[in-house]
């Protein structure tokens, strides 16, 4: 009887651990989108260990000199696949790698990419480098041993803003801010495909940790203006059209709306999480988490404008 | 020998009683700990009508909202707000004279932890309500921001505030200049709020709370007052260092 029941528990243990001891298989399929256009579609949730951190969206683009790679993923193990998905579809080495912006997501799958040049804005940089350990360790937290190994890798150059031309595809490097105080947005003149970074979400719930909602609204102007063909997001599909940057642009007037008027009618940080979501954002994922995390991140600059009036001491202390 | 196992599992099978009827929702070890030594074991009863509102995930470990919400629930003496997993539990003692017995504050958290209101109402009775917090942690050993500013001892206790007045209730908002320290960071010694209350023209309180070490630097209240009209409150308390707070908030 006791052995019998030891036999099931072990099987069961068996069964339970086999899916767990796979490989950490990120199943990466790359997706062309455009001539020698590459992308790879992470899923609108949240970090999870079932996930692995691949929320996020990355691309390469396969030019007559080489790969040219856009966001390194969430880990070194989704930067190693990611590099081997590219050997897959191109004989062509990978020749240059950006990071749009610093956040672990984006660019904590450098490692695999350390014996190619990686650039990133000089904000971005700083940022890797300030807060990279803290988000490797925050990405161990939530995606367990899918981030173990991954350390931190700076991008070790400037990206000059301007044009950038390898293998015949003509780069749009544009330096933009107020995701992070460092985005970079890619604009590839050949195809019209632009890399938007995080500064465009769609249907996914933009986040907020290090964002300023006003520069954020203006450098969405200037995606605007560039008329892309085809946007991929940080997050959400591959869009024709400018549905990602109008969405983007609603949430974040939204959310300045929001905390203003919280902030007016006198609405404390853990009520203001509590409000209602608008029908419109009602569905979208992550809104709700997404939208208490940017309380958290924005809302006590807004009270302390609407705290304005000063009171008057009326004993003065030593 | 037979009487006294059935004697002991008689003792046993009322122990596990007493222990379901008051079963801790939030399922927390240290909960018969904090029972004991915060509410000498007095019997509590958990009530849906005591609401602790705070994000799921703490997003910011140093300032995390919390908002208690009490509804329906008559003759609130006593809101005492503790956080089990902190290695300092206790967060405030409120005593809602004549305010309502909701507040909102932040509170610095170390860990991921129960965030609980202990309620004692006018018969003597315990009730609570909380939440869990989860938290990558660390808010409670880390340095306060603020010193590292040369001129945070000018600011030292200073008091912005504003009021939001309807005719018949007031909301007050404050935010009070300190450090808060809680003793933990290396070589930074306990510094915070200890003692807080709105008095009005007259000098009687309102309301008054003690304050520990756990509450958020620079904290900031949100307090539900009687409407007193375009009389000016009072904000008057002092910390451990024994610095005076005194200021007043115009209507």
């Amino acid at each position: 009887m006791m052995a019998r029941l030891l036999a099931a528990l072990v099987a069961f243990a068996l069964s339970v651990a086999a899916p767990a001891a796979a490989p950490f298989d990120y199943r990466l399929k790359p997706e062309k989108i455009a001539d020698d256009t590459w992308v790879l579609i992470g899923s609108t949730e949240d970090i999870t260990r079932g996930n692995g951190g691949n929320i996020v969206n990355t691309a390469f683009v396969v030019t007559k000199e080489g790969v040219v790679v856009i966001d390194s993923g969430p880990s070194r193990r989704y930067g190693e696949q990611m590099r081997a998905a590219i050997a897959r579809v191109t004989d062509k080495p990978v020749v240059r790698v950006f990071n749009t912006h610093h956040h672990p997501d984006h660019f904590l799958g450098n490692q695999a990419y350390a014996d190619v040049p990686i650039a990133a804005l000089p904000a971005t940089r700083a940022g890797e480098r300030d807060d990279g350990g803290a988000f490797a360790d925050n990405m161990y937290r939530m995606a367990g041993d899918w981030a173990s190994g991954t350390e931190p890798q700076v991008a070790q150059q400037d990206v000059k803003p301007g044009r950038l031309t390898v293998g015949g595809h003509e780069f749009e490097l544009i330096a933009l801010e107020g995701h992070t105080a460092g985005d970079l947005a890619i604009l590839d003149h050949r195809t019209g495909v632009l890399f938007a970074g995080d500064l465009v979400f769609l249907d996914r719930a933009p986040t907020t940790p290090h964002a300023s909602v006003q520069r954020w609204l203006k450098s969405l102007d200037a995606l605007a203006a560039l008329g892309a063909k085809k946007t991929l997001p940080g997050h959400g599909p591959v869009h024709a059209g400018s549905a990602g940057i109008e969405q983007t642009r609603d949430w974040l007037k939204w959310l300045d709306q929001t905390l203003m008027q919280s902030a007016a009618n006198g609405l404390d940080m853990a009520e203001v999480m509590r409000l209602p979501l608008p029908e419109r954002f009602e569905r979208m994922p992550l809104a709700r988490s997404e939208f208490e995390r940017s309380v958290t991140h924005l809302y006590g600059a807004y009270e302390l404008r609407a705290l304005d009036s000063v009171a008057l001491p009326v004993l003065q202390q030593k | 020998m037979k009487k006294v196992i059935a004697a002991l599992g008689l003792a046993l099978a009322l122990a596990g009683t007493v222990q379901a009827a008051d079963a801790d929702p939030l399922n927390s070890s240290r909960w018969p700990d904090l029972q004991r030594e915060y509410l000498n074991d007095a019997p509590v009863a958990f009530d849906p009508r005591i609401e602790v509102l705070a994000p799921k995930v703490a997003e910011d470990s140093m300032n995390v909202p919390v908002t208690v919400r009490l509804k329906g629930l008559p003759d609130v003496k006593r809101v005492l707000v503790i956080a089990d997993f902190n290695p300092i539990v206790k967060v405030l003692d409120f005593q809602p004279l004549l305010a309502q017995p909701g507040l909102s504050f932040r509170i610095k958290l170390q860990q991921a932890s129960p965030i609980r209101a202990l309620v004692q109402t006018g018969d003597g009775n315990w009730l609570a309500g909380g939440v869990w917090v989860d938290a990558a942690g660390g808010g409670c050993t880390a340095p306060s921001t603020g010193r590292s500013a040369p001129d945070w001892a000018q600011k030292l206790n200073q008091v912005q505030g504003r009021v939001w007045r309807d005719g018949q209730n007031q909301r007050v908002r404050l935010r009070i200049m300190h450090p808060m320290d809680t003793g933990l960071a290396p070589g930074i010694p306990a510094f915070f709020i200890e003692q807080l209350a709105i008095v009005d023209d007259k000098g009687d309180a309102m309301l008054k709370l003690e304050t520990f070490e756990p509450l958020s630097e620079n904290p900031v209240f949100s307090f539900d007052l009687p409407d007193t009209g375009a009389v000016a409150l009072r904000v008057v308390g002092r910390d451990n260092n024994g610095n005076r707070i005194d200021a007043k908030v115009q209507p």
